[in-house]
């Protein structure tokens, strides 16, 4: 494996040594491309098919959210957060709730803490689903992304019933949540989990032991612990390289140290593991919605905040487990009603940056194959 | 004048091929025949590849234009036709002008050999499978030359990858075409490339080539089966076009009426490859069970089926009919439906007809058979994730090469003793 | 820990506790040593975060923050400093490789420099850009309208 300390930045002026002395290929990937997902430029250096280095070129979504974030009160920046990691946009709003929660020293009452942990991790499974989709789309499997696409309906329904949005949820509030959950929510969720498991087995049938499948994901994009941390990578590509650390775990937030599930590891650090863990977590998630929703408590919703937030001068870094990895989210306060600065910690762009190390030495079409296990969301990279 | 009539009636007389019998009339007339009914035929397929495909992913499929879907490749072609022709400014104009032509020129030639039933062939060559072989593999140089003159690196990567991918697995392809072409000389001692000439070979062994010295004959299907699968750039093995990867591989700077060249050559290409399948391996025009199921009243049995068939398919557009939803909005539909179903039922009672029975039962057999192969394409499709460039070529090179040499050799060893292999399995030789 | 960093460098380090987070304030000085004793002998192995923040009424503008967090002993800790409208700092990459693009975009958003950095240039915004947005004195509604001009072939993106 490639030594991410020794790689040099992609050079496109003096040529490497290359296959019989050929010219090498230099291919320009994106920003429109079917399996960047969405705007990313990737430049790749070619030898043949053999990729020789790679650099990204991101900003093509860059809205600014950081500093759109100083011009707004804290309550007004919330739903900006769902617009970067848009298919996980709850758990984004949880990571920024929270934050903000812990600048005013106030905590959510029990019962918005497990409302928050059950939409928190119905969005985990649908993000992961939409990732499973594209992953196998990208590969070449066309079929599973229209079974996970009907499954994730079922998710985005009891998100719609809960709060009328579908994908920018804004679920959630600084302090708790402005919904109570309606009538029959603990009952759709339950549905949905006896509905869902099936459907797992069902992915897993069509690619787990697929002959093609394994080989195209089997030592591709692999990566070690080490590198992943040296790297910054979060989340499943994480955990995946053998790592077992997930900060539900590891510095618990909201009430996950009330829920019993495990943390999937994989051994190889490969495209195949990440798959493996990915469909692993999904079932964890079910785990924890199922103990969430049979423990709900009665009680308010909302802790007692003030109207107009001002919290007191300070900063504070709070981060939690985004289906992508650690989002964290940095946030300065001068003691009026407008956060002085902002910084997320977007899980995606850090991820990202792995690229170049994972593909080195790899095809072409293991490039499309590693973005895709990746699960990068270019709204998140580049804010 | 009445030599010309004259001249029609003699081939209707003789027991040969238009080609064969030097009729230029009747040569004319199939060609045309064959030309046009493969144009329907490629219709249908997109329709019903769209169909199953969306079945096959919890879908509905095309549902707006007429019935069903049913105008939707109608819709399509209208929609290419009038579409922008664009050719890229830094493209080699000639090259990127001709190209398309050479692929579905290529792909439109190997049907000249096709034998849709002992007379039913535009002509039959006694090289007929070399031909098929040879023409087939031309098109590979209208996908380089396409790739080449668009000027730009996808198409580039796409041919370069066509060119190697189908190269390779025409080796593999071609070993297993030979183990047949020896199983035909059993009986006559010579063998033949005629592709006529290798279904009567079937006939008269009493067996499809498939079943022949078991497991040889199914092992050779197989490897020509995956072989014309990468053959025509289909899944899993479309990496020419793979589209997640090089957008849309040698054609991606094509459009309009040049890309549905493409597209036809493509479709025509997987009915021309299932075709010689059906012809070497499946008995080609021959009915199903010609040992088990033989005598007068099963041939009848069997010469009834394609009208039944039809009359199946015009059932389904009735019973549709009927499910339809009775709203005024969906009153032409309705009665399009109603329309298709009752051509459907006509050609289905025509067939009925003795004398049309007997001249349409080998067409129809053949089709059904096609009809198969192409069933088997829409599954792989829905089924299988995209094969990588190097897998494919250790597949191509590393499995069905050393398989394809080892059953050629077997074959040879085997069809030299037929009598001991034929006793062996307790079968008394012919 | 902190005891040891104060009995070696004396002054040039504070350490700070807020809302139960760990953070110290390390002087621009000590700043190299001190991350590479974190990383080394403390086991900060992973930097979450490089990030910075703008006071322009103070003479020393920028708040530099890393945020590290160590594997082992599962505790996260913010190292922050003080540093000028133009002074440069040590790039982080030898030590953390992440910090390569982190770097990168605190340039872009702030236009601090970094020295040792392999590839410094602009990540999120184009190359040419005029201005570094997440300053201060940077407008929300501010462009580089001669950027945009050329590049984009419009007046303006607003």
């Amino acid at each position: 494996m490639t030594d991410p300390n020794t790689l040099s930045p992609l050079d496109l002026d003096t040529p490497d040594k290359t296959f019989l002395d050929s010219n090498e290929l230099v291919i320009n990937m994106g920003p429109q491309h079917p399996a960047t997902h969405g705007v990313l430029r990737v430049i790749l250096r070619l030898d043949g098919e053999k990729v020789l280095g790679l650099e990204c070129v991101i900003g093509y979504l860059h809205r600014g959210v950081e500093k759109i974030a100083e011009h707004r009160t804290y309550t007004m920046f919330n739903p900006y957060v769902d617009r970067m990691d848009y298919v996980a946009a709850v758990s984004n709003g949880l990571g920024y709730c929270e934050a903000v929660e812990k600048l005013l020293s106030v905590e959510a009452p029990p019962r918005a803490q497990y409302i928050r942990v059950i939409l928190t991790e119905l969005n985990r499974i649908a993000s992961h689903q939409l990732w499973l989709g594209t992953h196998a789309l990208d590969i070449g499997a066309i079929t599973p992304l229209f079974y996970t696409f009907r499954d994730r309906e079922e998710i985005l329904k009891i998100f719609e019933k809960y709060c009328g949005a579908r994908l920018t949820t804004h679920a959630f509030r600084i302090g708790g949540l402005q919904y109570e959950a309606y009538d029959g929510f603990e009952k759709e969720v339950k549905n949905f989990l006896t509905f869902f498991a099936p459907k797992i087995d069902e992915y897993e049938e069509l690619l787990t032991t697929n002959r093609i499948w394994l080989e195209r994901t089997k030592g591709v994009g692999k990566i070690s612990g080490k590198d992943c941390i040296a790297l910054g990578v979060t989340g499943p590509v994480l955990r995946a390289s053998g790592v077992q650390w997930d900060i539900r775990k590891a510095q618990p937030y909201a009430n996950y140290k009330n829920f019993d599930f495990k943390i999937p590891t994989g051994e190889h650090g490969d495209t195949y593991d990440r798959y493996l863990v990915r469909m692993a977590e999904m079932r964890q998630s079910c785990r924890i919605i199922e103990q969430a929703v049979a423990g709900i408590p009665e009680g308010p919703i909302m802790a007692k905040v003030p109207k107009v937030m001002k919290p007191p001068v300070g900063e504070v870094y709070h981060s939690i487990e985004a289906p992508k990895g650690e989002l964290g989210y940095f946030i300065v306060s001068d003691g009026s009603t407008q956060p002085y600065r902002i910084r997320v910690r977007p899980p995606s762009f850090v991820n990202l940056q792995a690229l170049d190390v994972m593909c080195r030495g790899q095809l072409v079409s293991d490039v499309i194959a590693v973005i895709g296990t990746l699960d990068i969301v270019l709204g998140e990279v580049d804010r | 004048m009445h030599e010309l009539i004259d001249y029609i009636q003699s081939y209707l007389k003789s027991n040969l091929t238009p080609g064969a019998a030097g009729n230029i009339f009747w040569a004319t007339v199939y060609i045309l025949l064959v030309f046009v009914g493969l144009s329907i035929a490629v219709i249908a397929m997109n329709w019903l590849e769209r169909k199953i495909l969306a079945h096959m992913q919890v879908r509905l499929g095309p549902m707006r234009v007429g019935p069903h879907g049913l105008l939707q490749p109608i819709a399509d072609a209208i929609k290419l036709l009038l579409k922008e022709d664009i050719i890229p400014a830094e493209a080699d104009k000639f090259v990127f002008w001709i190209a398309p032509f050479i692929v579905v020129l290529a792909a439109f030639t190997v049907f000249v050999v096709v034998p849709f039933g002992p007379t039913h062939a535009i002509t039959d060559m006694n090289i007929g499978i070399l031909f098929m072989l040879g023409v087939s593999s031309l098109s590979v140089l209208g996908i380089v030359t396409a790739g080449w003159a668009s000027n730009s690196h996808y198409p580039l990567i796409g041919a370069l990858r066509s060119s190697a991918q189908m190269v390779s697995y025409e080796v593999a392809m071609g070993l297993a075409v030979v183990s047949v072409i020896m199983m035909t000389s059993l009986q006559t001692g010579t063998g033949t490339l005629s592709m006529i000439g290798i279904v009567q070979a079937q006939q008269t062994s009493g067996e499809w080539f498939i079943f022949k010295f078991f497991p040889l004959g199914l092992i050779g299907f197989f490897i020509f089966a995956i072989a014309m699968v990468a053959e025509t750039n289909r899944a899993p093995f479309d990496l020419p076009e793979a589209e997640s990867e090089l957008t849309a591989g040698f054609h991606t700077e094509y459009s309009g009426f040049r890309w549905s060249l493409f597209f036809l050559a493509e479709y025509s290409a997987m009915i021309a490859v299932s075709s010689i399948a059906v012809t070497l391996w499946l008995g080609g025009w021959l009915r199903p069970f010609p040992n088990l199921l033989h005598g007068s009243t099963w041939d009848l049995v069997f010469s009834l089926v394609p009208g039944l068939t039809f009359l199946f398919f015009a059932a389904i557009c009735f019973f549709n009919v009927v499910r339809m939803p009775k709203h005024p909005l969906f009153k032409i539909q309705t009665m399009g439906l109603a329309g298709f179903g009752a051509v459907l039922g006509l050609i289905g009672l025509v067939m009925f007809v003795p004398g049309v029975r007997d001249r349409v039962g080998d067409i129809f057999w053949f089709a059904a058979k096609v009809a198969g192969f192409m069933y088997l394409y829409i599954w792989y499709r829905g089924t299988f994730p995209r094969y990588r460039f190097d897998q494919l070529m250790k597949m191509g090179w590393k499995v069905l090469l050393p398989m394809g040499l080892a059953l050629l050799i077997l074959t040879a060893v085997v069809a030299m003793r037929a009598d001991l292999w034929d006793q062996l399995r307790g079968v008394g030789h012919p | 820990m902190v005891a040891k960093f104060k009995r070696e460098y004396g002054s040039g380090i504070e350490a700070l506790t807020h809302l139960g987070q760990n953070y110290m304030v390390v002087d621009r000085s000590l700043i190299p040593e001190i991350l590479q004793i974190l990383h080394n002998e403390e086991q900060f192995d992973y930097c979450v975060d490089i990030t910075a923040v703008h006071y322009p009424k103070r003479e020393k503008q920028f708040d530099v923050v890393w945020v590290l967090y160590s594997f082992p002993r599962n505790e996260r800790i913010r190292v922050k400093t003080l540093i000028a409208d133009g002074e440069t700092l040590p790039s982080s990459v030898p030590i953390w490789t992440t910090a390569n693009w982190l770097e990168r975009e605190v340039f872009d958003m702030f236009g601090i420099k970094f020295d040792g950095h392999p590839d410094l240039k602009r990540i999120l915004l184009p190359d040419g850009w005029k201005g570094h947005p997440l300053r201060k004195d940077y407008g929300i509604l501010q462009q580089d309208n001669e950027w945009v001009q050329i590049n984009l072939g419009i007046e303006s993106g607003q």
